[in-house]
């Protein structure tokens, strides 16, 4: 028989989290039948989407690393990325600062490291030029980075998996890998159905190491490292334009806690660095967020009670385990016992930066056993959801003319129109959550925290979707919000 | 194309129709009220239990009849008012920008009045530590759910926080079928009404746990528990008092914030301990027209001093539409330590004042003093005073003795 008629997909990505969908985004150039099983419900709801949201200029990797190598690149290039998907994205800069000799010599020491993996621009800096950057910011002195950038890690994941959507790649959400057999293809069985395939490529972040021990390669293990975060008001936004950070302790296996303006306008404090068990305990502990209030009282001397709005926690799929510490590097590999599988693992900071020259990574590997051929009608651009707010006074009227819904604020801390939600609900990936939404047009994320636009979020989700009351979904599987109707 | 309106009301709840219905009786006419909800009437339409109105019309009226006495007046009288219509912007020269389905619309206003309402204050915070699972909800919002949407949030529930809206999701819920194990507060006294109390957990048997907290959320699709401990006199956890509760909900009612994001676009200046901005006798803020009044200004127990303070805000409204300014308001009003806040802050001394006012722990047998020049102009003696109960004082301006700050103490005999 014919091997190939017997699979159905040439590839198949397991994790649909920014390295799954750049790799997806980046393959679908080739005329390839793709497909990316997720087991949530949505793309980024692990690693991908819990961090700083920085673009990192490369300078805090060592020198021939493929960490090195891949975020210098993919900082540079970032700016066409960041066009074709229509993403928000700015190359604010970046201060590490120090407040003593001791980090001066380290400071040094990391531009010389930042100069040899060809980091553009980095100088050390004085106080006064802090004070010029960064009006707020504590520290004697610092090195400035002028390629550092900020982003929306989760525009940015929905951004590239739109885009691959767009150019033919399937997407199931739901579909937790269970088992893979590997016959003369492989055979990925989920908890929703049976994939064929004849090549894998495993972006399980978290799980990467438990997806190879199904591929029967039992030497990754994953060490999950918590991080995390305070979300500070917009209010406290005109206090920090761009990202500042303590001197790294890079053996700790974190950048240390600092302080990040979202692109959106918040600011982030963390996050933290602890080794934990579970794979997927985001909880946050009281001894982490006194600590990070202290930590960043040290960068940020004006932090008030009020400007905290919301914590979360993040977790780093590190290789490197407590006791070893820092940084091992990225593995991207296939094993000769096991081909045609090509296993991502420990790919954490700086992964978000580093996503499309690693998807490139991917593809050369590919490209090595067999050809690969640009399809025709490939477009890289992708048109994101119009944020009426950013609108001037004209172009508001002119869309509330063109489409009413525009006129219905849903969102009052910050401004999204009911035609806003509606294009997040019907995005075309098929997500149906209510965090689904608050990922695509930040309705949710502002100061009242939901209070005032949640109850009709979920409404238009119940009117959108056709779904009762105990049929709306949080976050995740099982996580419904209500429990049915109070009066039939 | 911008319209001219002599009077903007932003907000059609309580305070809106209060001040719009006293507004129109004292002659003024040309006034707008706009209101972001598909209906007037504000919070009062999720209010659906009774005890409004006690002061007011001294008549128990559940919050709908409430909102409706005052909408018959405004309807009656003919008073204009959008519904659907969100206010994007004000600024401090009294331009309005606001947005419905028909479009943005533009006033230009003599005089603009906040009654902008309160907000939710939520688990971010006030940082329970623990995952974030569906199920936590502020009581507002289930509120919401439950008497305007039809839907059940949840079956088994804790409630942190004793402030009214929490004590009346306690009845609600346990009324519709949910169980309520447990209303936990941090401080050592309730936030709510001793009516509340009484009519929402002593009836229903639901427990109160004063100085006890929420220090861990657990689940990680839906809310799986909770774990409870008791706090000492810093409101710091004490270790080893945790008590796990298994629950699928938590209510928090855990505060509620004056909503004045528009007026910070105007320039308003807030003050820091009501959240609400600085006032001055006429309900007038710093900026020149601009003029709040209900739960913006400083959150009340009673929607009844809500309409009322609203009706007193119109008489100065009147006046500033007619003559333009006010005397110079520079006789601060200060607090001791043990007097939350007042307001106004700020008063003329030519002109008979309200003080509002509300201590800031539970006291007995004590007398709130109002000095100036380090002497006593008026005593209010009290058996019991508690934080939950906003305390008024009425002073004269033949009271005032000297153009010094005024200064309001409380004294224990």
């Amino acid at each position: 028989m014919d091997k190939k008629s017997r699979y159905t997909y040439d590839v198949i990505i397991i994790g649909a989290g920014v390295i799954g969908s750049a790799i997806a985004r980046e393959m679908a150039r080739y005329n390839l039948k793709i497909a990316v099983l997720e087991k949530e419900l949505d793309v980024c709801t692990e690693t991908s989407g819990r961090n700083s949201g920085v673009l990192h200029a490369g300078f805090n990797n060592e020198p021939g690393s493929l960490m090195a190598k891949y975020c210098v690149a993919g900082c540079l290039g970032f700016d066409k990325v960041a066009k074709e998907l229509d993403i928000p994205f700015a190359r604010t800069g970046k201060v590490v600062v120090g407040f003593d000799e001791e980090d001066k010599d380290k400071l040094i020491r990391l531009k010389e490291q930042g100069d040899r993996n060809g980091v553009p621009g980095l100088e050390i800096i004085d106080k006064e030029r802090i004070k010029e950057l960064a009006p707020h910011v504590g520290g004697e002195l610092a090195m400035y980075s002028p390629a550092t950038g900020i982003l929306n890690p989760f525009i940015y994941t929905i951004a590239l998996a739109e885009n691959a959507h767009h150019n033919g790649v399937d997407f199931f959400f739901d579909n937790e890998v269970v088992a893979i057999k590997c016959l003369e293809y492989y055979e990925i069985k989920t908890t929703q159905g049976s994939y064929d395939t004849k090549w894998v490529i495993n972006c399980a972040g978290l799980n990467a190491d438990k997806i190879a021990r199904m591929l029967g390669i039992n030497d990754y293990t994953i060490y999950p490292c918590r991080g995390e975060y305070f979300v500070l008001d917009k209010k406290a936004g005109q206090y920090l334009k761009i990202p500042a950070y303590p001197v790294p302790n890079l053996k700790l296996g974190g950048l240390g806690i600092h302080l990040t303006p979202t692109i959106d306008g918040n600011i982030l404090i963390g996050p933290s660095t602890e080794y934990i068990e579970e794979r997927d305990n985001y909880s946050s502990t009281q001894e982490i967020m006194d600590l990070l209030i202290k930590d960043g009282g040290r960068i940020l001397p004006y932090l008030k009670k009020e400007f905290f709005i919301r914590n979360f926690s993040g977790i780093r799929p590190k290789l490197a385990d407590k006791n070893v510490g820092g940084y091992a590097d990225f593995v991207i590999e296939e094993r000769e016992e096991v081909p045609f599988a090509i296993n991502l693992i420990g790919i954490e900071s700086p992964g978000l930066t580093s996503a499309i020259p690693i998807a490139k990574r991917v593809i050369e590997m590919v490209a090595q056993k067999q050809e690969l051929k640009e399809k025709q009608d490939y477009d890289p651009y992708r048109k994101g959801i119009l944020c009426f707010n950013d609108q001037t006074l004209e172009k508001k009227k002119e869309l509330i003319q063109q489409d009413p819904n525009y006129g219905e604020i849903i969102c009052r801390c910050e401004t999204i129109t009911k035609a806003e939600i509606l294009e997040a609900i019907r995005n075309p990936l098929g997500v149906d959550t209510v965090i689904g939404v608050k990922n695509r047009t930040r309705a949710m994320m502002g100061r009242c925290q939901a209070g005032y636009c949640e109850t009709r979020i979920s409404e238009i989700l119940m009117q959108e979707k056709s779904k009762k009351e105990d049929e709306i979904i949080y976050a995740r599987m099982r996580g419904n919000m209500f429990v049915g109707k109070v009066r039939d | 194309m911008t319209i001219k309106k002599d009077v903007i009301i932003i907000g059609g709840g309580p305070a809106g129709l209060a001040a719009a219905a006293r507004l129109k009786e004292l002659g003024v006419t040309d006034i707008l009220i706009l209101e972001r909800e598909k209906l007037p009437g504000g919070i009062l339409r999720q209010c659906i239990h009774d005890g409004f109105g006690l002061t007011r019309f001294k008549e128990a009226l559940s919050g709908p009849e409430y909102a409706a006495r005052f909408l018959d007046q405004v309807g009656k009288m003919d008073i204009d008012y959008l519904t659907d219509t969100t206010v994007l912007e004000i600024d401090s020269n009294k331009h309005v920008i606001a947005v419905t389905k028909e479009g943005l619309l533009e006033y230009q206003a003599k005089a603009i009045i906040m009654t902008t309402g309160c907000r939710e204050r939520t688990r971010g915070a006030i940082s329970i530590p623990g995952t974030r699972p569906a199920g936590i909800y502020t009581a507002g919002v289930a509120q919401t759910y439950v008497n305007l949407k039809n839907i059940m949030v949840g079956k088994k529930v804790v409630i942190l926080g004793s402030g009214d809206i929490g004590l009346i999701m306690a009845r609600r819920m346990t009324l519709e079928g949910a169980q309520v194990l447990a209303v936990l507060e941090i401080l050592p006294y309730a936030s709510g009404l001793p009516r509340n109390i009484e009519q929402c957990l002593n009836d229903y048997s639901i427990p109160l746990f004063l100085s006890h907290t929420v220090t861990n959320i657990r689940g990680k699709e839906r809310l799986e528990g909770i774990t409870v401990s008791r706090v000492d006199e810093r409101l710091k956890p004490i270790p080893g008092t945790e008590n796990d509760y298994d629950c699928d909900t938590l209510i928090l009612s855990v505060g509620l914030i004056p909503e004045n994001e528009l007026s910070l676009m105007a320039g308003v200046n807030l003050d820091s301990r009501t959240r609400g901005p600085i006032v001055d006798e006429n309900y007038q803020t710093n900026i020149d027209g601009i003029f709040v009044a209900g739960n913006a200004l400083h959150v009340h127990d009673l929607v009844d001093f809500v309409s009322i303070e609203a009706e007193n805000l119109a008489q100065a409204v009147l006046a500033y539409i007619q003559e333009g300014s006010f005397p110079q308001c520079s006789i601060r009003v200060e607090t001791d330590d043990q007097v939350g806040y007042t307001v106004p802050q700020k008063v003329s001394g030519q002109k008979d004042i309200t003080l509002s006012m509300r201590v800031r722990s539970p006291l007995k047998n004590c007398a709130i003093q109002v000095l100036q020049n380090d002497q006593v102009i008026k005593t209010k003696k009290m058996k019991k005073a508690i934080p939950a109960e906003m305390i008024q004082m009425r002073i004269k301006k033949e009271e005032l003795i000297s153009s010094e700050y005024i200064k309001v103490v409380v004294r224990h005999d």
